[in-house]
């Protein structure tokens, strides 16, 4: 079981039971779940709603579309079920939140996902996990199980007479079905390629009925908004932006893990204090302040606060809260290449200017940085990103190229100091080369 | 939808609100750039060349998925644009193999097309090219990975345009290929709409590939030889020593009501033009009763003699004469006059496939109750009883799953065995195999909720197979004249069986079902014999009694049909028209060579009663039309041909350009006007459109609207038979029906001298045989 950290600016909501035993029902009753339901069930759909849209909770997955707004948009009336489903096809690099949130809190998704299905008059409820959490279906179906045998799930949940049921399933390893579109096609037996949209799965999604899709951390949080009010919730993040997110910090620091921090936290703060700062006393490089897709930042740019809206600001995105940093001992392009490869092994290969785009850029950046580059390959790379971006079916283009973009952008003297034939100054002993298949 | 007004390129449009900018733009001439999208089947989204700037929206928006709404505006040409695609053919272009020297595709491209309009001229990538070797799937399908550029046509005109499913992606990203569904074998249907939708050279065909330059090709537009549906067809012909060879059939200019589908018999069943087998030189019969080659003069002599010779010592009672349902209306034409009036018989017939004397029986009195191809792919609601439209009617298959699909029209199915179309069908019926006779008394029981659903809709198209015959025909007309509102079509065999009985190639009918005995009747035909002559199992068993002196058999195989004593036909001298030494042609005294559907002129009426225009593609050295066949053979018998063909100043012409060389399919459009409006001289017996004229005064349901005709439409005549009329033997007996029960690769006689259609026979077999043991 992966090692938990914690930090004393945590407030710890959706991981308040991580390490808890949660994943035992009556544990998870003993510490206060399936509460949050309860009240929902009392208080009805509109007041849901409501809470859910005053809360400012954000969408999780890394778009950040308000939950609440998502949720009032599907139809009261349906001639077709509505679905709630939720994404755990967490494939982000740099992003493994959701991951601990199975592992440890599974009824607190259970209970998110139920609350989903009252707000909008869903009676079927998907949770899908990523191919390779294989192994958390096992934790995840036992909860669900566990529910169903408690009357908590089924034809009349907690004795109110409505009717709900949860259905798990895996996907088979592919990045793009965290798309949301891909993920219905994928759930439905199919080739995981997104949907055209319009129509948003609102209004027609799985098995063409209204779906709710939403990140499975944002679902998680659900319970917790309901058990202490919207306003509560609210108050603890920034304007627009409520409440506490994970936040998963990863590569070159002293502390890496997962940290629940209010959202609007200041990353810097975040680096330095809360996972203790750059390892074995280096300097920073660089910061990709929110999943492998978002674009990096240098060291001066990173004090900011950590909402969608300041880092949006300063020309990255909050994405999944994935923050990779990446020390002065780190060679951006091997950086930039080991990103570009996933990309290119995980674009589903729909559209051409991905399909295409991101092999090519796979391709040059491995010459590149073998040391076989030439003046004109930096230009053509930028070329292609910037010919990707905003043209592709999906965001699985964009998310190659704005990251490539602004390792050119901001790093371009290193990109110039690989031509000539001039190995990578920071292959040193000890440190073995990137080889991509 | 109501009508919204938008702006695309400054310029004001309107179209109905919700259509999709990209056939918007189309109808107004705007040309959007596109590899996925194409019409009629879903949409992808995924080449991303039809981008278009949207004011008011951040990103460029796909053109096919955008629908047009009141007061948008469009930019669809831009530096930005132009750069947007040119990225994305950059792109393409890396991975291509640039083969283009060698390509089939090469300037039929519409990767070299895009490319052309927006200059990737420069490579950006110097890495390796992805390679993959080229692989066979059947044989008519090989696909040529490195090409493809992964637009998805294929992949959906097989499956929701033939609901065969066959093609399917493997692997992902820049890995992605087309794959077929029996691990590097297709196992479908064999109608090559993969190849034709494919916009490169990725998917080429068997018959085809690496055969010709495409510009080497002239493209004359005919209708398909095989079976009665009568699709419009293009076929490439490329000049050769002894004639002209046709080296492709498709219908890429989408002309006529089959659009651009075609079956493997329509794609690739032209060989059978070529074969070895083909005979081109007439033969007749020496002394020691061999056949040897001789001269057109003297096999038409001799044959030309022997008739005379018994007409005039035995009567034309003692001459009979089979016609063709592969040969064109006026040859069809043509041949019963010069049997009534030149041998001065009523034995005449034709290898019946379809009961149509007891349909136009049926419908005598009615007027508008026939359903055209057009009709039938724009109905609401279509029964079809019997039969077999996958295999047998490719095109009637195609239409009626593409107007449930897109026109979500209702389709009903009464059969005595499953078929493949029961999956479109909104209900169907199991009947008992003899269920068919008494169908009618079912259907008004309406008890089942089958009958129901019927009863409910307001119109409908009814399609009955050939197990209806006689009586049957009879009840099911009944019922749906009683019903109301309602149109038939009933499903035969061949080419132009159809037209075969419309043109009165019976004993006892004259074209146009006009009895013989009625009195005035083809009043300008000199001397015809009043009674009825004998159908063509009487024929035969006449012929081998010796009662019958001649035979004149055109584009027939009676023998191959008929249980008979070879032997006992030696006495009856046998002349036969045809394309190969068929097992009749072998028994005869005079063989002539005769020219294919795809080597001459005229018309033809499918099975629904759709009359179009065939031309001359092909030409073969020492072949002739049999029109032209029967012209000298009246000739050579002393006959005023002018008496059989209107010609000279009298007629019209009617050879549409074709001695003017019109080219690439299209009409020559002063030969249209002149033909439409009587004014061009007629020149040459042997020009079948002369017979038009005649054959539109004459014959019953023909008056035809020209224009469209001679424009290559195709126009629906009408089934009038007078009221009451009274057919003296084609109705008695059920059994002169013989259906060929063609499937997917056979097409009667022809078929067994096509090799691709051989092969695809064997290919299918052996897909069948490993998917037994499977």
């Amino acid at each position: 079981m992966p090692r938990l950290v914690s930090h004393p600016d945590e407030i710890k909501l959706v991981s308040r039971r991580f390490g808890m035993g949660a994943t035992n029902i009556d544990r998870y009753l003993e510490l206060g779940g399936y509460e949050a339901v309860k009240k929902c069930l009392a208080q009805g759909p509109e007041w849901i709603v409501e809470e859910m849209k005053a809360s400012g909770l954000r969408g999780r997955g890394g778009a950040g579309f308000s939950a609440g707004m998502k949720w009032s948009f599907v139809p009261k009336q349906s001639a077709k079920p509505k679905y709630i489903l939720v994404n755990g096809d967490e494939s982000e690099p740099g992003t493994c939140k959701d991951h601990l949130i199975f592992l440890h809190d599974p009824h607190a998704v259970i209970e998110g996902t139920i609350i989903a299905g009252l707000a909008v008059g869903a009676k079927m409820g998907f949770i899908y996990l990523r191919g390779e959490y294989r192994y958390l279906l096992e934790i995840m179906e036992r909860a669900v199980a566990d529910a169903y045998d408690r009357g908590y799930l089924g034809k009349n949940i907690f004795g109110s007479g409505n009717e709900f049921q949860i259905i798990t399933q895996t996907g088979a390893g592919a990045y793009e079905v965290g798309e949301e579109s891909a993920l219905m096609e994928s759930l439905e037996g199919k080739r995981g390629v997104p949907r055209i949209k319009p129509p948003f799965p609102a209004v027609v999604g799985l098995y063409g009925g209204p779906t709710v899709i939403n990140n499975a951390e944002t679902i998680a949080t659900v319970p917790q908004v309901i058990t202490m009010g919207a306003q509560a919730y609210a108050a603890l993040g920034t304007p627009r932006n409520g409440g506490t997110r994970l936040f998963c910090i990863s590569g070159h620091v002293e502390r890496p893990g997962v940290y629940e921090l209010p959202m609007g936290y200041n990353l810097k703060k975040m680096i330095y204090e809360v996972a203790g700062g750059i390892r074995g006393g280096r300097k920073l490089k660089a910061v990709v302040p929110g999943g492998s897709s978002t674009p990096v930042l240098l060291p001066e740019e990173i004090d900011i606060g950590m909402d969608f809206d300041q880092v949006g600001k300063a020309g990255s995105m909050l994405g999944s809260g994935g923050v990779v940093v990446i020390d002065d001992q780190t060679c951006i392009v091997e950086f930039a290449l080991r990103t570009i490869s996933f990309y290119a092994h995980e674009s589903c290969g729909w559209c051409i200017p991905c399909r295409e785009g991101t092999d090519w850029l796979k391709k040059s950046l491995t010459r590149f940085h073998a040391g076989f580059g030439t003046d004109a390959d930096i230009g053509n790379m930028q070329y292609l990103a910037e010919n990707m971006l905003g043209r592709t079916f999906c965001p699985l283009g964009d998310a190659a190229a704005m990251p490539t973009i602004a390792f050119l952008k901001k790093f371009r003297k290193e990109f110039e100091d690989h031509l000539n034939g001039t190995p990578c100054p920071f292959a040193r002993e000890g440190v073995p080369q990137l080889t991509v298949v | 939808m109501p009508d919204v007004t938008f702006t695309v390129d400054g310029k004001k449009l309107t179209a109905p609100a919700g259509t999709l900018l990209i056939d918007a733009c189309r109808k107004a001439g705007i040309e959007i750039p596109a590899f996925c999208y194409y019409p009629g089947l879903s949409l992808q989204a995924a080449c991303r060349m039809c981008v278009v700037r949207q004011e008011k929206v951040p990103k460029l928006q796909t053109a096919c998925t955008t629908t047009v709404a009141e007061g948008q505006v469009f930019i669809t040409e831009s530096p930005e644009i132009a750069q947007a695609r040119k990225a994305t053919i950059e792109l393409l272009l890396g991975n291509h193999p640039l083969d283009c020297p060698v390509c089939d595709a090469g300037g039929e491209c519409e990767l070299q097309d895009m490319t052309f309009k927006y200059g990737a001229g420069e490579s950006h990538y110097v890495e390796v090219k992805h390679h993959r070797d080229e692989q066979q799937w059947s044989p008519a399908v090989f696909y040529d990975r490195p090409r493809c550029i992964l637009c998805y046509r294929c992949i959906r005109m097989c499956g929701e345009g033939m609901d065969v499913w066959a093609l399917g992606i493997h692997n992902r990203g820049a890995n992605s290929v087309i794959v077929p569904n029996d691990h590097q074998q297709l196992d479908c249907e064999q109608c090559g709409m993969c190849i034709d939708v494919c916009p490169v050279g990725a998917l080429t065909s068997g018959s085809y590939r690496y055969k010709t330059r495409p510009w080497e090709m002239s493209h004359v537009s005919t209708v398909c030889t095989h079976c009665a549906d009568g699709c419009k067809v293009t076929l490439g012909v490329r000049s050769t020593n002894d004639g002209a060879e046709i080296v492709r059939a498709d219908n890429r200019d989408k002309s006529g009501i089959n659009n651009d589908f075609l079956c493997a018999k329509g794609r690739f069943g032209f060989d059978f033009v070529e074969s070895p087998d083909r005979l081109t030189q007439p033969l007749v019969r020496n002394a020691a009763g061999k056949l040897e080659p001789a001269t057109w003069e003297h096999a038409l002599r001799v044959a030309a003699a022997k008739l005379k010779e018994i007409r005039d010592a035995r009567g034309g009672a003692a001459i009979g004469v089979i016609g063709s349902d592969r040969t064109t209306n006026e040859e069809n034409y043509l041949l019963q006059k010069f049997a009534r009036t030149v041998l001065q018989t009523n034995n005449i017939d034709h290898e019946r496939t379809t009961d149509y004397a007891a349909f136009a029986h049926a419908l005598a009195g009615t007027a508008g109750k026939t359903a055209s191809l057009r009709d039938i792919s724009s109905a609401c609601a279509i029964l079809l009883v019997g039969g077999n439209p996958t295999e047998e009617h490719p095109l009637l298959a195609w239409l009626l799953r593409t107007n449930v699909r897109l026109n979500r029209a209702r389709l009903y199915i009464a059969n005595s065995k499953p078929i493949k179309l029961d999956r479109q069908a909104k209900a169907t019926q199991e009947l008992p195999p003899d269920g068919f006779k008494s169908l009618a008394a079912f259907l008004d029981q309406g008890t089942s909720d089958f009958s129901k659903s019927l009863q409910a809709e307001e119109s409908l198209v009814v399609l009955f197979g050939e197990e209806f015959r006689g009586e049957a025909v009879e009840n099911l007309v009944a019922w749906g004249l009683k019903r109301g509102n309602v149109r038939f079509a009933y499903l035969g065999d061949h080419s132009n069986s159809r037209g075969a009985a419309d043109m009165g190639l019976f004993p006892d009918l004259l074209p146009g079902y006009v009895p013989i005995e009625a009195p005035g009747a083809f009043a300008e035909y000199p001397n015809r014999p009043a009674a009825p002559g004998k159908t063509l199992p009487q024929m035969l068993e006449a012929a081998s009694n010796g009662e019958l002196g001649a035979l004149l058999v055109v584009g027939a195989n009676p023998v191959s049909r008929a249980k008979l004593d070879h032997a006992a036909l030696k006495n009856t001298f046998i002349i036969v028209q045809d394309l190969f030494l068929t097992e009749t042609a072998a028994l005869a005294d005079v063989v002539l060579p005769a020219a294919s559907l795809y080597e001459k002129s005229g018309t033809v009426t499918n099975t629904y009663g759709d009359i179009q225009m065939v031309r001359k593609a092909a030409d073969r050295a020492g072949v002739k039309p049999d029109f032209e066949i029967l012209v000298r053979l009246a000739g050579a018998m002393g006959v005023d041909v002018s008496t059989l063909v209107p010609f000279g100043k009298r007629g019209t012409t009617g050879d549409l350009g074709q001695s003017r060389g019109a080219q690439a399919g299209e009409a020559d459009r002063h030969a249209v006007w002149l033909e439409a409006n009587n004014l061009e001289p007629k020149l040459s017996p042997f020009d079948p459109l002369a017979l038009l004229d005649e054959i539109e005064r004459l014959v019953p349901g023909y008056t035809l609207d020209r224009i469209n005709l001679f424009a290559g439409n195709d126009v629906h005549t009408k089934l009038e038979a007078t009221p009451g009329f009274v057919p003296v033997q084609a109705l008695s007996n059920p059994d002169l029906i013989v259906p060929a029960h063609d499937t997917l690769f056979t097409s009667g006689t022809l078929g067994q001298y096509s090799t691709a259609l051989k092969q695809l026979t064997q290919h299918q077999a052996k897909e069948l045989a490993e998917t037994a043991a499977d």
